[in-house]
């Protein structure tokens, strides 16, 4: 499969979005891609609040199966959730099972008046009812389960997505 | 019953034989070495190919739990367990309850044991009364009701001025104090060797002190009344200096180990195990290879199991509560065996150790030797079969030793006790 | 001999001592605390980790203190928390320590903080865990004898990672009554596995184990003499029964010699910490000013510790 330029993807999810945000629109990065993602939107949007980030580790609920990560990094929210709106930001959207513990976790911190889901790729097979507001790309055919679709960060800076046959 | 051992390799330290020899037995009596006497004739054969024909082995510390701990273990089950490990005579601490500090429990403790008719029992008489250090017990009315010798067990006498007066008084009449060597204030809830281990495992040390300083008394005091000492359960290497010592200072002195400490150290205590929880405590490596050395040139003069049968719900509790003591009637054959095999020893010295040299420690005559004459108690057994040390191969009601799961030298097939088969494999 | 903290995958099954530990594994407990110490400022200061699991403080000894910091931390993982003094209950009409496990087990639980005045009891409860083929139960040890207390160790060592931020190039300095404290032997495991160079250990013979060198610290009799120059000043706590008596003639004269003073505290580096595992004696082991100075980070030792125990626990509920 031919793999979407990455960069190109994010200049057309920060389009997308445009419309529907205003300076006070609070960005919350899912670790790790979530964040590098949400970095550059919150540049292309030009927001004003401080950038979010979310590590997941602590709600997921595979937890019981899989253990704990190894590195949780934790979660920073460096602004008022109360009454916020809020868009989570992850690079593929998959089972929605990371966008349910990234919402819960959310919710420990307040009670946001608006959440949106921007993923740059549904890659489809959805566990959950959860759909994105804002998706750069929907791959025509779900992805099948082996496979694992990623972003990835060189020392530039400069982003790419990966596919990975597990 | 007349018996013909036959194609045996026949072991007896006490007559300096090791040969191929057939024994005969008749009315409960070795009557022939090497060749019958005139007119015998057997009723049964018992085929020794392969094997050692020694003496009964003669254990020197071996609690049987009665009277008093009965649910931890009973003259039947614990003789069944000396007879499975070749044991035919069984010298018992006085740490029962009541201890045996009165004639008509001696009495009838022994009469007990003849009716089981398994191994012989030689109670080792309290010193005091109620081995509480303040009054000396009746030895001469002890020794008729069959003790062998006086002893305080583990508790050791606190006042030096009664201990001193219990060695004159034995001295009188020629009888052996065995002795423990305990400095109660030094070892005071001390569980473990005060060393490396215990102070990483933040236990309380049981220092070497504790039994030197002890030692020293004790030897000091025997020279003293002439007392005639045996020295039992010798942890220390520096205890063996202070022996040796006596002995130059015309000290009637013996002394024995037991079979564990020629084994194992404190590090084997591992993550708290209570199976390495004994008295006295398993010392550093140190000592171990000092006390081994010592017995192989003769310093040490025996070697016990240290029989201590003790209940799992005493056992199972965190080391320092748990129980102290280990079973070792089945073990002393094969632990003996192995320290035998690792000094390269021959086997006639390392069965020296657990019979002719405890017989003459616990005034043994008619066992622990195969003179004719002699008290057919005999131990057959093969000293190259290994076998490992299983819960469920054990008579006795003991399960606890820290060699569960090892490979062991040395499997008994035969025990005979006054020429009657009482085990056999 | 299998470690017997370790299953078979060498991830943390039980939490026992720090004394042959990987420092792999202490590192990796370090860092999951970090993201934990964020969690009590938030709005909701719970996590659902181990929602669904019953966590029993089976505590052997009284320590309302440490009993607590457990609770809270089990809490903030959302379990179900059940204390059980059992100094005060079962073992007292003759239960053995393994049959109220056994008991505890048929009540489902998922894992057992003990605390017991035994050392090695929880190794026991582990053993006896494998032993009956009760796998997906862990244990915490809490405090056992004079044994170990690995998480007020790994506490300790996750606050001077957050002052020192290094371990290699520090001096720290044990003070005090080592012989009878669990504390000081997973301190010293702790400082020893994560390379620090020099562990001194001060304070009088009497209240020193028996060689004690062996463990890889130096000792010192004074304080002039240890802290000069060291990075760390761990104060141990003095119990009460042994300050009059064979070990200490007074805690008058311990203070004098042994007591952390801003005098005695001036010969360590300037900035120096100070750290004590609590409840203090003041005047007897520390001054009222040092511990109330800049220097103490008493305190903060309390906070990062619910955070260490909860990496703890969601480490331990997670394993297999």
């Amino acid at each position: 499969m031919q793999l979407p330029e990455a960069e190109h993807l994010i200049a057309t999810l920060a389009e997308t979005m445009r419309p529907r945000v205003t300076a006070d629109t609070c960005l919350v990065g899912i670790h790790t891609g979530g964040v590098w993602l949400a970095e550059r939107l919150h540049a292309l949007l030009g927001l004003s609040q401080p950038l979010g980030s979310i590590d997941v580790s602590f709600y997921r609920d595979d937890y019981a199966a899989k253990g704990l990560h190894p590195q949780p990094q934790g979660s920073r929210i460096p602004f008022d959730v109360e009454d916020a709106h809020i868009v989570i930001v992850d690079d593929v959207l998959y089972t929605g099972r990371t966008t349910r513990a990234a919402l819960n976790e959310l919710f420990d911190y307040g009670r946001p008046s608006r959440v949106d889901l921007a993923v740059l790729i549904d890659r489809g097979g959805r566990e959950l009812p959860i759909a994105p507001s804002f998706c750069a790309l929907t791959l025509p055919a779900p992805l099948p389960a082996g496979q694992n679709l990623q972003l990835e960060r060189d020392a530039t800076g400069a982003l790419t997505m990966r596919l990975i046959h597990a | 019953m007349n018996i013909h051992i036959q194609n045996g390799r026949l072991i007896d330290p006490a007559n300096k034989i090791d040969a191929q020899h057939d024994l005969f037995i008749a009315d409960g009596k070795i009557v022939g070495v090497g060749s019958a006497p005139a007119g015998f004739s057997a009723n049964r054969m018992i085929d020794a190919s392969g094997l050692v024909v020694a003496p009964g082995l003669i254990d020197l510390a071996a609690r049987l739990r009665e009277p008093g701990f009965e649910y931890k273990a009973t003259l039947e089950s614990e003789m069944d367990a000396a007879m499975a490990g070749g044991i035919t005579s069984l010298a018992i601490p006085p740490d029962t309850d009541p201890v045996l500090d009165e004639p008509g429990l001696v009495e009838m403790l022994c009469y007990r044991a003849k009716k089981l008719n398994r191994a012989h029992v030689y109670p080792v008489g309290a010193l005091t009364i109620g081995l509480k250090g303040e009054q000396l017990s009746e030895m001469a009315e002890l020794v008729e009701a069959g003790c062998v010798a006086f002893s305080q067990a583990n508790t050791p006498i606190l006042d030096t001025r009664v201990l001193s007066r219990a060695m004159l008084y034995a001295a009188t009449f020629g009888f052996r104090i065995w002795l423990q060597p305990i400095d109660p204030y030094l070892a005071r809830g001390g569980v473990a060797h005060d060393g490396e281990v215990a102070s990483r495992l933040g236990l309380p040390g049981l220092p070497a002190s504790a039994e030197i300083i002890a030692l020293y008394t004790y030897l000091r005091l025997a020279r003293q009344t002439g007392a005639r000492l045996h020295i039992t359960r010798v942890s220390c290497a520096e205890s063996l200096d202070l022996i040796e010592q006596a002995r130059k200072d015309g000290v009637d002195v013996s002394c024995d180990v037991a079979a564990h400490h020629l084994h194992l150290c404190d590090m084997d205590i591992g993550y708290f195990n209570p199976h390495c929880h004994v008295i006295p405590p398993l010392r550093s490596q140190r000592d171990r290879i000092a006390l081994s050395k010592a017995l192989a040139d003769g310093r040490i003069n025996a070697i016990c199991s240290d029989h201590t049968p003790v209940d799992d719900d005493a056992k199972q509790a965190p080391f320092s509560e748990s129980e102290p003591g280990t079973t070792g009637l089945e073990l002393l054959l094969p632990l003996t065996l192995k320290w035998a095999n690792e000094h390269q020893l021959p086997l006639i010295d390392a069965l020296a150790r657990v019979t002719s040299e405890a017989a003459k420690i616990a005034g043994i005559a008619k066992g622990g030797h195969l003179s004719v004459g002699a008290r057919a108690d005999i131990c057959i057994f093969d000293p190259n079969c290994h076998q490992q040390i299983t819960r469920s191969m054990l008579k006795s009601q003991g399960k606890n030793t820290p060699f569960l799961g090892l490979e062991l030298p040395g499997r008994v097939r035969c025990t005979l006790v006054e020429g009657t088969v009482m085990y056999e494999v | 001999m299998r470690n017997p903290q370790l299953n078979k995958h060498g991830e943390l099954q039980h939490l026992l001592t720090l004394d042959g530990l990987p420092r792999a594994i202490i590192n990796q407990i370090l860092d999951t605390a970090a993201p934990f110490t964020e969690v009590a400022e938030r709005e909701v200061k719970k996590l659902p980790l181990l929602r669904g699991k019953s966590v029993f403080n089976l505590f052997f000894e009284n320590s309302t203190r440490t009993r607590t910091t457990f609770e809270i931390a089990a809490k903030r993982l959302s379990a179900d928390v059940i204390n059980l003094n059992v100094a005060t209950s079962s073992t007292k009409k003759g239960e053995t320590l393994l049959d109220t496990v056994d008991n505890l087990c048929a009540m489902h639980a998922d894992m057992f903080v003990v605390r017991h005045e035994s050392s090695g009891a929880p190794h026991l409860i582990a053993q006896h865990l494998e032993n009956t083929g009760r796998d997906h139960i862990h244990v915490v040890n809490a405090g056992d004898g004079r044994h170990a207390h690995p998480t007020q160790g790994l506490l300790d060592m996750y606050t001077i990672r957050h002052y020192k931020k290094e371990f290699h190039n520090l001096t720290v300095a044990i003070v005090g009554d080592v012989l009878h404290s669990r504390v000081a032997r997973s301190q010293i495991a702790a400082l020893t596995t994560l390379g620090v160079p020099e562990v001194r250990v001060i304070g009088p013979r009497t209240l020193l184990p028996t060689d004690v060198e062996k463990m890889g610290v130096r000792y010192c009799a004074t304080m002039e003499e240890g802290l000069k120059g060291v990075d760390v000043v761990m104060m141990l706590r003095l119990q009460n029964e042994r300050m009059n008596g064979a070990l200490l003639p007074s805690p008058q004269e311990f203070f004098k010699v042994w007591g952390l003073t801003a005098e005695k505290l001036a010969l360590a580096k300037p900035d120096a910490i100070v750290m004590h595992p609590g409840p203090m004696n003041r005047g007897v082991e520390i001054d009222s000013a040092v511990a109330d100075g800049g220097q103490a980070v008493i305190l903060p030792q309390v906070t990062f510790g619910i955070a260490v125990r909860m990496a703890v626990m969601s480490m331990l509920g997670g394993s297999h």
